[in-house]
């Protein structure tokens, strides 16, 4: 199973209630590496190690075939002091 | 280029990885990590050893570790398929690197990456009675300052 970022997108969208993803593609298209922004509140008050689990969680089916996950984890608040 | 390399190398690994597989899948015991990673404060199993890293996310903790001078032991799961599954059962985390401070799982790439720029590395490695490299020369450049 090759996954897209459309696909990927839309999955932690709705299993993480995020306010923002952002998935990208890092492999030439074979769809074995990809990195990710989430934003979410799912993530507040979770250390960083917790609110990776809640991610390799939601796609632990799609992990078995993607070699390379990388991910940046945030909360609306921690994104928002990011963006000013 | 890249269409050509994929072409003629991936197929190969797959089969050596398919093969791999079907000769081991069922890990090292719990009990045989438990020993790994209380041998030493810092414990990574990464691809490639230290010198000779295999993989870039292993590499990055490679070059975060010698910018804190961190003393560690490393396993190359490349040279284990057995302790490659075993150590990702483990931890119940997908990927590798991983690392271990005082036994326990710290995190992979993205995790250690993102807890040396925040400085909350230097702070873990204190709990464990390491002095990050990186605190020693801060606290150099303050004293000549003064």
């Amino acid at each position: 199973m090759v996954y897209t970022e459309g696909y990927l997108r839309e999955k932690l969208t709705k299993e993480l209630d995020a306010v923002h993803v952002e998935v990208t593609d890092d492999s030439d298209g074979c769809g074995a590496k990809f990195s990710a922004v989430i934003v979410s509140d799912k993530f507040q008050g979770k250390p960083l190690l917790a609110r990776h689990r809640l991610v390799n969680t939601v796609l632990q089916e799609e992990l078995k075939s993607i070699h390379a996950f990388t991910q940046k984890t945030l909360t609306v608040e921690q994104w928002n002091a990011q963006k000013s | 280029m890249n269409n050509l390399l994929r072409r003629t190398i991936f197929p190969s690994y797959n089969n050596t990885l398919k093969l791999c597989r079907s000769f081991a899948n069922v890990g090292v015991p719990k009990e045989k990590i438990d020993t790994l990673i209380k041998n030493n404060k810092v414990v990574v199993f990464m691809k490639g050893v230290p010198d000779a890293p295999r993989c870039g996310f292993s590499n990055a903790v490679v070059q975060i570790m010698r910018m804190h001078a961190v003393p560690y032991d490393s396993h190359d799961v490349l040279s284990d398929e057995n302790l490659r599954q075993g150590i990702k059962d483990y931890s119940n985390w997908p990927t590798i690197p991983q690392v271990f401070i005082n036994g326990e799982f710290v995190g992979g790439c993205d995790i250690m990456l993102q807890m040396h720029q925040s400085g909350e590395l230097i702070e873990e490695l204190k709990k464990v009675g390491i002095k990050s490299a990186l605190l020693t020369a801060a606290e150099q450049s303050k004293e000549e300052k003064k």
